[in-house]
């Protein structure tokens, strides 16, 4: 299952949203699997009938109540935006 | 004044007496900085302007009879992970080089709120990815105990600030070790707290079932303390405790007749333990047992299967932590794009290290279609294995001691083209991050090199307080 080809590196790249170059390929391939590898180990532990961990807080998720406060302003907000205009951020079109 | 003869609590004494005021303090500490950290690197920036006004807030303060808290113009450092509004907060990457968050981080206003003076922020592996900060995109970082080695990671700055002795106290985060093991490297004390004992809001996001903001000091007196200022609820981190913990500060005597610590026999059998590390942590544990503490060797079965089963939950934590870096809110953005998907696959491709694509590609693949159970279920279904093994031997002990890292510091670029290497200086670490436990690393010798070996104790969760009282008991038996 561990073996990794520059196709699978591909793949895995364009579901992070990695634009990889082509060096960056190959060597992840090589590294990742070695890493799978390392990782199969687990294979070997009997998990029959054990939950999955989900969460180390004792409390579990803490809950807050629903209510309205302040949140940032809009200059605050858009100030490290690379693109801004109109109290909005920009991006090139999505829909063409 | 010398400012690395004091420690934290002797400093707010002082500058609470009058003897020092905080100006002078402060001064100090940027002198020093000044003058050796162009060879340490552990800076990445420095807000003079906002030490002194605080500084000058805190003798206006106490020159008036006001409390001035209980850090009242103590120097404090910041690892470059935590976001303090308006001063630049860049992960040390190219990725947020530029970045200014428009809030503050909990500890921050906590910090602030007890009167510590912030001096600046400290490098770090990108994004807090590696044990040796040289995945920096911005720095390297030296050991201050000699420069040809590295501080350990990923808080190698806030490790070698405190190291140096630019400051007597900073602030870093612990994901797998990132407190523990630069403070082993660098002969500081370092401590992550249970999961849930201090706030995350603020802090940029790696593995969040994983991260915790914790204290590095020169003692642990000292580190108690920043602990107990930083700790405590906030309803901005849905996993951080309703109730803060109590007695975090008090330190009480250890009764060791009464105190049964566990040896775990996996940790001492691992390959690649050095022998030197061993030695030391060996003769730390002989040091409790002359003191009156009861030693029993522990099983922790499930412990080999930590590696993997952590490099799994944290990278896949992290490509969906780190899915907001796309280039459109903020962070780098690529030129030129021709459409969106463009413009985040180039903006990522350019602002990520390789490191932090590295762990965003294994996290992607090991939750990807056609693999998620295989190893993402699987792995949160050791996970809970492996914390049932910590929950059934704090049945039997108080205290759990083992090394905090199977070598002493390495040299810069020793393990830089191994990034399987590089995890496995982390092997005794990240299992009571899994587990959600409080450790603590504090130093307990040298090797023969003079790079210093840390102790670690773990304590069961929400023990906290006594963790922190048998660790400043150890101190006290010299």
């Amino acid at each position: 299952m561990s073996k990794i080809t520059e196709e699978d590196i591909k793949k895995i790249a364009l579901l992070s949203r990695l634009e990889l170059d082509e060096k960056e390929v190959g060597k992840f391939a090589g590294q990742l699997e070695s890493i799978l590898e390392y990782i199969e180990h687990l294979s070997e532990v009997d998990i029959e009938g054990v939950e999955p961990f989900i969460s180390a807080a004792a409390s579990g998720n803490v809950f807050r109540e629903d209510r309205i406060i302040p949140s940032l302003p809009n200059e605050k907000a858009l100030q490290n935006a690379p693109k801004s205009g109109e109290g909005f951020f920009k991006v090139p079109a999505v829909i063409k | 004044m010398d400012i690395t003869k004091f420690t934290a609590i002797e400093l707010a004494e002082k500058i609470k007496s009058k003897e020092f005021t905080a100006r002078e303090v402060t001064e100090a500490s940027l002198a020093l900085i000044d003058a050796k950290d162009n060879e340490i690197g552990a800076f990445l920036s420095i807000d003079r302007e906002g030490a002194l006004a605080a500084a000058a807030e805190i003798d206006r303060k106490i020159s008036a009879g006001e409390d001035a808290g209980v850090l009242g113009g103590v120097p404090v450092a910041v690892k470059d992970n935590i976001c303090i509004e308006d001063m630049t907060t860049t992960c040390a990457s190219k990725m947020l080089e530029n970045y200014r968050p428009p809030y503050s981080a909990h500890v921050v206003d906590k910090l602030r709120a007890a009167g510590a003076v912030i001096i600046g922020k400290t490098n770090l592996d990108e994004f807090a990815m590696g044990s040796s900060t040289e995945n920096s995109a911005l720095k390297k970082t030296a050991n201050p105990r000699n420069t040809a080695y590295v501080p350990g990671g990923s808080s190698g700055g806030s490790a070698a600030a405190v190291a140096a002795g630019f400051v007597p106290l900073a602030l870093g985060s612990d994901t797998g070790g990132s407190i523990r093991q630069p403070a082993s490297y660098c002969g500081v004390v370092g401590m992550k707290p249970t999961y849930g004992v201090v706030s995350r809001y603020g802090l940029v996001a790696f593995g969040s079932s994983l991260d915790q903001i914790g204290p590095f000091a020169r003692n642990t007196k000292d580190a108690a303390l920043l602990l107990d200022v930083i700790a405590g609820p906030d309803q901005r981190d849905s996993n951080c405790a309703p109730e803060k913990l109590t007695g975090l500060n008090e330190l009480n005597d250890i009764d060791y007749s009464g105190l049964k610590i566990g040896l775990p026999k996996e940790y001492f059998e691992t390959e690649g333990l050095d022998s030197q590390v061993r030695q030391k942590v060996e003769a730390a544990i002989e040091k409790f047992k002359t003191a009156g503490a009861e030693i029993r060797e522990i099983h922790l079965p499930m412990i080999k299967y930590a590696v993997p089963t952590y490099y799994i939950v944290a990278t896949a934590e992290a490509s969906s932590n780190l899915s907001r870096f796309d280039g459109a809110h903020y962070g780098h953005r690529c030129g030129d794009a021709t459409d969106i998907i463009d413009m985040f696959s180039r903006s990522r491709e350019e602002g990520f290290g390789e490191e932090v694509k590295r762990r965003i590609m294994l996290g992607t693949y090991v939750l990807s279609a056609g693999y998620y159970d295989a190893y993402y279920l699987r792995a949160l279904k050791v996970r809970t294995k492996i914390a049932d093994d910590f929950a059934n031997a704090f049945k039997e002990v108080d205290i759990i001691a083992a090394p905090v890292a199977p070598s002493t510091a390495f040299k810069t670029g020793e393990k830089t083209n191994d990034p399987l290497a590089m995890y496995l200086s982390d092997i005794y670490t990240i299992s009571v991050n899994l587990a959600g436990l409080p450790g603590i690393s504090l130093p307990c010798g040298e090797a023969d090199n003079g790079m210093p070996v840390g102790l670690q104790l773990i304590s069961a969760m929400n023990q906290d307080a006594k963790l922190l009282a048998v660790s400043a008991g150890f101190e006290e038996l010299g």
